[in-house]
């Protein structure tokens, strides 16, 4: 039963990491050479998924996990509940052309595809810890879209409260979904004024390039501050509204599982400890800092509330 | 005699072929992003498929007629204590730095872990008395008495596997269907075995 199979790609053949996070200038040398040689022209302008790519002093300075880890170890059940599954199933997930439909409490209700979004607001290197439930970490070099420049797009109505966002709901992409292990679609939810914090994106990419599948392509939701599990994934529908919305863990298991989700290693899961994490790479557990190390700049969100309660 | 010795040397090899795999994987990197979680899982998943291979050699017995197999119970059952320390080892040592005050809040709070550890401790004493010295010294009743604690530990281990997934209970459900009808085999026979014996002693007519 634990006789898994080994990864079609061996380890051994994954590009360097150094020189994978270096490629653009490596492919910019290699493009003045052949450029220098072909007379006139210039292949500096090779395409590439996001050119310019803007730094964001929002990124935490740790340095990022291995591409590996990042899209071999993913809890997206929509593809199955082992963390292996994902990237061996994801395939099936089609993820061009993609709308998502904005609508509810909002002025300008539409349906938009990525690139307008993107257009919208323009992706930038978000680097974030993510802390998952189950006490583990990775540090993720995301390319993101401010999320805030989205809402405000849409122009939110003085009724707009929450923002509920919902997965893709099609078994036959998703085939996790045939099993009732969750109840689907996966729906997750925000305040407001969580959704308008600078932190806050909508993730379209990862080291650069295209958002893998498995990672929750096309546009995943990514809230440093919070569990990974608030970070909906292949997201469909964005919808402003008034009450607060029912998350898909908290319906799951409302005693583990609440709306915000912060991450506080003072409130432990009922079956374990929030104090420490492992991140992934390292042999000893360290700490988990509130907020997820972010508490600088949400703390005052949440200012008067009593966090064991609102877990 | 040869034959069984043969038998018991393969079975032995058999039984380290799960470490053995890990090894192997350890050396070739092949242990997943979270090699620690998959060690101390693989350890638990083998520990309870043990305990219940152990449990299965009585009803197998009794099916085949085969009644050699009787020999290969405490070897099987003391692999299945192997890997219990291992799995246990791997949690104190490995997942928690040998962290006494953690490791006792988790068994203190924790429910999965105080039944694991509960049924790892209850594991000890049948390991111990394992031996056929301790056999002579308890006496065939009270050693048999004791060593029905399997029963109980088998289940403890099912439940401490369910307690610990997080949703999807596809895998401690099917070690649980298991365990039930290896007991339940036990509680059918016991059952019917006044009739049977009835059966036997009556002179064929």
């Amino acid at each position: 039963m634990l006789f898994r199979r080994p990864p079609d790609i061996q380890p051994s053949e994954i590009t360097d990491r150094d020189l994978y996070l270096n490629r653009r200038k490596f492919l910019a040398a290699a493009g003045v050479t052949l450029g220098a040689a072909l007379v006139g022209e210039s292949l500096l302008a090779a395409p590439s998924a996001f050119p310019n790519l803007r730094k964001s002093p929002l990124s935490a300075s740790e340095s990022p996990n291995s591409p590996r880890d990042v899209t071999t170890y993913n809890n997206f059940y929509e593809f199955g509940t082992d963390k292996a599954d994902p990237a061996q199933n994801a395939h099936t997930l089609v993820t061009r052309p993609w709308t998502v439909r904005i609508d509810g409490e909002v002025k300008r209700a539409q349906s938009v595809d990525v690139e307008t979004l993107m257009r919208w607001s323009p992706p930038e290197e978000r680097i974030y810890r993510l802390r998952c439930v189950e006490a583990w970490s990775m540090v993720i070099p995301w390319v993101g879209l401010p999320l805030a420049a989205i809402i405000k797009h849409a122009e939110p109505t003085s009724r707009a409260k929450y923002v509920e966002f919902t997965t893709l709901n099609d078994p036959k992409q998703m085939p996790g979904q045939r099993s009732r292990v969750l109840e689907w679609p996966y729906v997750e939810g925000l305040r407001l004024d969580e959704v308008m914090h600078p932190l806050a994106i909508l993730a379209v990419g990862l080291y650069g390039d295209i958002l893998p599948n498995q990672n929750g392509a096309p546009l995943r939701l990514v809230v440093p501050w919070k569990y990974g599990f608030k970070s909906v994934k292949s997201i469909v529908r964005i919808r402003l509204v008034e009450q607060q919305p029912v998350n898909t863990w908290n319906r799951a298991a409302p005693n583990e599982y609440g709306f915000y989700a912060n991450v506080n290693p003072a409130v432990d899961h009922p079956r374990w400890s929030q104090a420490k994490e492992r991140r992934l790479g390292e042999f000893t557990k360290r700490p988990t800092l509130p907020f997820n190390g972010y508490a600088e700049q949400v703390a005052s969100l949440y200012s008067g509330m009593d966090l064991r309660k609102f877990y | 005699m040869k034959s069984l010795f043969a038998f018991k040397a393969a079975l032995f090899a058999l039984c380290l072929a799960p470490l053995a795999q890990l090894v192997f994987f350890a050396f070739t990197d092949r242990l997943g992003a979270n090699p620690i979680e998959f060690v101390l899982r693989s350890l638990g998943t083998w520990t309870l498929t043990l305990l219940l291979v152990t449990l299965s050699i009585t009803p197998l017995r009794r099916l085949t007629g085969w009644n050699s197999l009787i020999r290969v119970r405490r070897l099987l059952g003391l692999f299945a204590f192997f890997y219990a320390c291992l799995h246990f080892l791997t949690y104190a040592g490995v997942d928690q730095s040998f962290d006494l005050s953690a490791i006792l809040a988790d068994v203190v709070k924790r429910p999965y872990i105080t039944i694991g550890f509960t049924c790892f401790v209850l594991l000890i004493p049948l390991a111990a008395t394992s031996t056929n010295a301790m056999q002579r010294r308890l006496g065939g009743k009270r050693w048999q008495q004791l060593h029905r604690l399997i029963y109980l530990i088998a289940a403890g281990g099912v439940v401490h596997y369910l307690w610990l997934v997080k949703k999807d209970i596809t895998q401690p459900v099917l070690y649980g269907l298991v365990l039930a009808v290896l007991l339940g085999i036990r509680f059918a026979w016991r059952r019917r075995v006044p009739a049977a014996q009835a059966a036997v002693s009556r002179p064929p007519g």
